[in-house]
């Protein structure tokens, strides 16, 4: 069979057995002013540990450039570049394209170099989404979109994005007199959405820094497989969802077991549910109440009774009505 | 020892072929020689034809790039910003609102320092919707720290597209640089145009050097970071002083061209015709120099001392140089293919720059009339100039005349 696509090899990155395989070695360290328990700053860490030294990273505005990359303080380890709100896409292809030709030229060392570029959730599913789906169509190229999730614009006064959660109250959807619920909408389901809408992409995946293993792996695993790839990472964020700092990890966890947010991996067609996913969907763990999850964050402090009802059931008919429980919209009770 | 010595002439004609080609043939071209690296392309008339003729050079293996088809003018630029900064050499291009859609991606590039070459195929701006030239497009970049020319001809496409290489990717200047081409009186038209050899080329253009700019895994640095008030104006500082030297490099480049190739361009920044014992002169940029320098031969019959400057560098404005040239004039009327709605004297933006420029810069000020003329890819007519030239010599005799009329408009 022949074929036009030209596939480069990827660094081989095998999976961390255990959280005591994992190197010291930090590509991302001091320098950053992110908040308190932030947990987008933690995928930042835990990516660049994961991709290592042969690493550029390409990071789209968001809170995890403007709090993050201060003159003369970066954090980062490993080359990393400033890229447009809606670019994260272009940035990576553009990287991935330069090292293939010079590499192909011979004016540049060749060897497999990881390009990643990452996005908030109002760069990724908002802004840039038709540029990482562009991204996600050419077979050629060895790159990792992450997006890190903290379901809102963070940086800016916390805003909702295409991934804030329904009724949350943000700087532009402040309950008042007459309207408690401001956001109608229901968060972008993104990570169907790349490998649905693109066949080419490779892996795909979600992950939770509350699962840090997971989520290191996770990256490993979409350098390694290579293609056009992509994750997505929920990343609860005090100061926009308003709660203790001590209760990030908490909640990320809590995400999960309430049924909000699954864990799951797709390479080349094949879904893997993990952790306490995988256990909803065998039926081996009761999904706790979405309550638990919303009741410890101010942003859902407005809600009464009703609201949170509403929000139960959406969780219930993701999980009972779904073709794939938790992922593919589709009605089970396909017509025909 | 002996040494073959080739006369010039007879080297040149072994060596560069002719074709008749079209002005974004003659870019595509250009890029072929440059050995570009990185080649986005996105669909909006009259520049694509350019990447049409780029796709084909790479489909027939005679270009070896990687060629990638955006979703749009923002990722489009976006990308070849970041392969610039990843060491290669890259092309691009727009045209019209395409060229405003990319505007975010053309606002960085000039303080991140890349280099890309783009091509603008002048198209006016919607609504209304038209195809044709305009110059508004690529002006809307004029304050960002690029470089603009205009080029009238296939052949100055070409020549301009290897100097452009050589200009923007000097360390002393390393910022994006756009070569206007009017919508179809250029981008479509076909003329004869001397293509070099790809040995010429290579002698000529040096590879794309990034220096310690360049990011790669063996070169640790954040680019871009936050800098605020501590040193944004710093930051804004460095690009100024590239403005400061551009004129004189771009001297040097055009004398290494004149070396290397053997065409002559002269004056670098503005071309003149028949100003030499002229009255009065007619400035402007681009393709209208055809019906101009028509119309200047009919009235020069008549008795009529007319000449013609066609500035080619609007960025750097050659502002000492042109007012020198122009304050010898009686008078001096500009032809803005572009519009600056609410400038002083509600000009367009070539006059009210030129004002700008005489101001400081000439010895004695002859009047500088507007006429706005040619928008929309309407044509500037015989009849046009001469009218022109006609309001240019009633100034120059002390007739008053308004600062800025609207020529070639239906009434």
């Amino acid at each position: 069979m022949s074929t036009f696509v030209e596939e480069k090899p990827t660094q081989n990155l095998e999976a961390f057995h255990g959280v005591k395989k994992v190197p010291h070695e930090e590509y991302y360290t001091s320098g950053h002013r992110t908040c308190q328990a932030c947990e987008s700053a933690q995928i930042m860490k835990l990516m660049a540990k994961a991709a290592g030294p042969r690493t550029i990273i390409l990071g789209s505005t968001g809170c995890m450039y403007v709090a993050n990359t201060s003159y003369y303080a970066t954090p980062w380890g490993v080359p990393w570049m400033h890229t447009q709100l809606g670019s994260s896409g272009s940035a990576a292809l553009g990287a991935a394209a330069a090292f293939r030709v010079q590499m192909r030229k011979g004016v540049m060392k060749d060897e497999p170099i990881n390009v990643i570029a990452f996005c908030g959730d109002g760069g990724g599913a908002d802004m840039g989404l038709n540029g990482i789906s562009a991204t996600m169509t050419h077979p050629d190229y060895n790159l990792l979109i992450l997006m890190y999730d903290n379901e809102s614009y963070a940086n800016t006064d916390i805003q909702i994005s295409g991934t804030s959660p329904y009724g949350v109250n943000t700087s532009f959807s402040t309950p008042g007199k007459m309207k408690r619920i401001m956001n109608h909408r229901w968060k972008k389901n993104m990570a169907p959405l790349m490998m649905v809408g693109h066949p080419t992409c490779k892996y795909v995946a979600t992950i939770s820094t509350s699962y840090p293993l997971q989520a290191m792996n996770s990256v490993r695993r979409a350098l390694t497989v290579g293609g056009p790839t992509f994750i997505h990472c929920l990343n609860p964020c005090p100061k926009g969802w308003d709660f203790d700092p001590v209760l990030s990890f908490e909640l990320g966890e809590l995400a999960v077991n309430t049924g909000i947010w699954p864990l799951y991996e797709v390479e080349n067609g094949k879904l893997k549910l993990y952790g306490k996913t995988k256990d909803i969907a065998n039926g081996r763990f009761k999904r706790l109440p979405v309550r638990d999850y919303l009741l410890k964050q101010g942003r859902f402090a407005h809600f009464i009774e009703e609201d949170i009802e509403y929000f139960q059931s959406k969780i219930d008919e993701m999980w009972n009505n779904w073709l794939v429980p938790g992922i593919i919209p589709l009605q089970k009770d396909l017509e025909g | 020892m002996a040494t073959l010595t080739v006369p010039v002439e007879e080297k040149k004609k072994v060596q560069e072929q002719e074709a008749l080609i079209t002005g974004a043939e003659a870019i595509a071209i250009a890029c072929k020689l440059a050995n570009v690296d990185v080649v986005t392309a996105y669909p909006i008339r009259p520049y694509d034809t350019v990447m049409q003729y780029i796709s084909q050079l790479v489909a027939d293996g005679e270009m070896d790039c990687e060629y990638i088809v955006a979703e749009g003018e923002h990722s489009q630029f976006e990308i070849v910003k970041h392969a610039s900064v990843c060491g290669a050499r890259v092309f691009c291009g727009s045209s019209g609102v395409g060229w405003m859609y990319a505007m975010e991606a053309l606002t960085v590039s000039p303080a991140l320092r890349v280099p890309m070459v783009c091509m603008v195929g002048n198209r006016a701006l919607d609504d209304p919707g038209a195809f044709g030239v305009e110059h508004n497009d690529a002006l809307a970049v004029r304050d960002l720290g690029w470089l603009l020319t205009w080029v009238d001809s296939a052949q100055e496409a070409l020549d301009t597209a290897l100097i452009a290489y050589r200009l923007a990717e000097d360390s002393r200047i390393m910022v994006p640089l756009a070569i206007s081409c009017d919508g179809a009186f250029l981008t479509h038209s076909q003329a004869l145009v001397q293509i070099p050899t790809a040995e010429q080329v290579k002698k000529f253009l040096p590879p794309y050097n990034r220096g310690d700019l360049l990011m790669h895994p063996d070169n640790v640095i954040s680019i871009a970071p936050q800098v605020n008030e501590d040193w944004v104006m710093e930051i804004r500082r460095q690009n100024y002083a590239v403005t400061e030297i551009t004129c004189d490099v771009i001297r040097e480049v055009y004398a290494e061209f004149e070396k290397n190739f053997g065409r002559k361009y002269g004056n670098p920044f503005f071309e003149e015709y028949m100003t030499e014992d002229a009255e009065v002169v007619l400035l402007g940029m681009g393709t209208m120099s055809t019906p101009v320098k028509v119309a200047i031969r009919k009235l020069r019959e008549q008795g009529k001392k007319v000449g013609f400057v066609r500035l080619r560098w609007f960025r750097p404005f050659p502002g000492p140089e042109i007012a020198k040239c122009l304050e010898r004039f009686k008078a001096v009327g500009v032809i803005d293919r572009d519009f600056s709605f609410g400038s002083p004297n509600l000009s367009g933006v070539v006059a009210t720059e030129l004002r700008s420029a005489m101001y400081t810069g000439a010895a004695t000020r002859p009047p500088v009339l507007g006429f706005i003329c040619g928008l929309g890819g309407r044509e500037v007519t015989v009849p046009d100039v001469e009218e022109m030239t006609d309001i240019v010599f009633q100034a120059a005799n002390g007739k008053a005349q308004p600062l800025t009329q609207w020529i070639g408009l239906r009434s």
